[in-house]
């Protein structure tokens, strides 16, 4: 069934275009949830890990994994789930970190392992942030507050906006930006450490 | 050692039934960023118990699954300590409750992560990175009702009040902790200091010579786990095998 000639660099490939349900922007190579991939016996094992026990998208990240396995001919798929070591945003790729701030979420930083004031503003680049709440609209994001910026000119853009993270529409974040609006400030989201 | 059975069913009540509990503020939350904060506990805590479920039903065998240790067991078959079952009350209740259990956690996860039982271990460590979280996140608002206005302080001494009675049982053995190779007794100071440095910032006094009401890792409980029950298994009991 398997291609002896299959190596473990194409199916890596083929991960690469399975993409967190969660941040879209992100691959699961980008996350590093991807602990190992073998050949065992005539299977392929693949062995993913959560970033947090509560992730409500593994069911998901691991049907898709199977499609686009699938898709390129892999049908004798194993998931397997590992928990230890424990997932770390350490294992999160420079890449991952870039398109995470391009997203509009700030990404971890070591200097910031405990959520505080001060993380720089994935939009404005601003450090004069405020910690709003450790807890964001996922389990593994913070939500930390801009205040609006003293001289809108400085960046028109983003004075008008009125949203830092307008991009993350379909949860439940979309509420504390219509109270942003109330009251013109801004909010970021910073992955949670 | 290996854990023993009831003991990872312990583990896995306890997580379940106060993340129901703590689900009960989804939508209902203070301001919008504590009811997300208190929604995504819950989370943390189905998913702990998620894990535990899945270790219990794999030593049980016979093609039990997570589902039916959640939803097809009996009120006398949970072996969660009394204190979760607890209703939520306001929000001072719900807080205090999760800076009591979390300060125990903590240490029950720190001395689990060296396990013997390498499955119980990983998950011991993997929680214990969400339970850091929760217990800093609840000693913030112990502090901030406590050492806050009038009402805000009034409402921590009644949680402190009603709760106080439920705290005990977290440090009294049972023969599955003992059949684990686990002592609780042993993580009560480590308890007190936790809470004690968190009540003196607080301005809040712990009290003493408290009856410690217990029963719940037996299996007898308050009359409130049977309607958490009742609306968590429903669903299942009406419509078995119905999946979303």
């Amino acid at each position: 069934m398997i291609n002896r000639t299959d190596t473990i660099e194409s199916v890596y490939e083929i991960l690469g275009r399975v993409t967190d349900p969660e941040v879209p922007v992100l691959t699961i190579l980008d996350l590093g949830i991807v602990r190992n991939v073998e050949f065992k016996d005539e299977s392929l094992v693949i062995t993913i890990t959560s970033t947090y026990t509560g992730c409500p998208a593994m069911d998901m990240i691991a049907a898709n994994i199977r499609m686009e396995l699938a898709a390129a001919g892999y049908t004798n798929v194993r998931i397997e789930q590992s928990i230890r070591p424990a997932w770390t945003t350490d294992w999160m790729s420079e890449a991952g970190k870039e398109k995470l701030r391009e997203y509009g979420i700030a990404p971890p930083d070591k200097r910031f392992s405990i959520p505080e004031d001060g993380v720089a503003c994935p939009r404005c680049g601003s450090s004069n942030t405020r910690l709003v709440s450790e807890f964001g609209s996922t389990a593994c994001k913070a939500l930390n507050l801009v205040p609006p910026p003293a001289k809108p000119s400085i960046n028109a853009e983003i004075a008008k906006s009125p949203l830092i993270f307008s991009n993350v529409i379909d949860k439940p974040s979309i509420h504390i930006l219509a109270l942003c609006q109330r009251c013109s400030k801004k909010l970021m989201v910073r992955w949670r450490s | 050692m290996k854990a023993t059975l009831d003991y990872i069913l312990h583990l896995a009540d306890n997580a379940l039934i106060l993340g129901q509990r703590n689900a009960e503020w989804c939508g209902h939350g203070p301001v919008l960023e504590q009811d997300i904060a208190i929604s995504n506990i819950s989370l943390d805590l189905i998913g702990q118990a998620r894990s535990f479920y899945q270790y219990a039903a794999e030593i049980q065998g016979n093609g039990t699954t997570e589902d039916d240790l959640a939803y097809l067991r009996d009120e006398r078959q949970f072996k969660n300590i009394l204190l979760v079952e607890q209703p939520k009350g306001d929000w001072g209740f719900t807080v205090l409750r999760q800076f009591l259990f979390s300060a125990h956690q903590q240490w029950l996860f720190q001395q689990l992560s060296t396990h013997d039982d390498e499955r119980l271990a990983a998950i011991a460590e993997k929680s214990l990175k969400e339970v850091n979280y929760h217990l800093r996140w609840s000693s913030e608002w112990v502090i901030r009702l406590g050492d806050g206005t009038e009402e805000s302080r009034q409402r921590i001494l009644n949680a402190i009040e009603t709760m106080w009675t439920f705290t005990g049982e977290m440090f009294m053995g049972e023969a599955f902790e003992t059949a684990s190779g686990v002592n609780v007794q042993v993580g009560l100071p480590a308890w007190e200091e936790k809470v004690r440095n968190c009540f003196a910032e607080a301005n809040l006094e712990m009290p003493a010579n408290v009856f410690m009401r217990s029963g719940g890792k037996k299996g007898m409980h308050s009359e409130h786990l049977g309607f958490i029950l009742a609306e968590m298994q429903y669903l299942q009991r009406s419509y078995p095998g119905c999946e979303w």
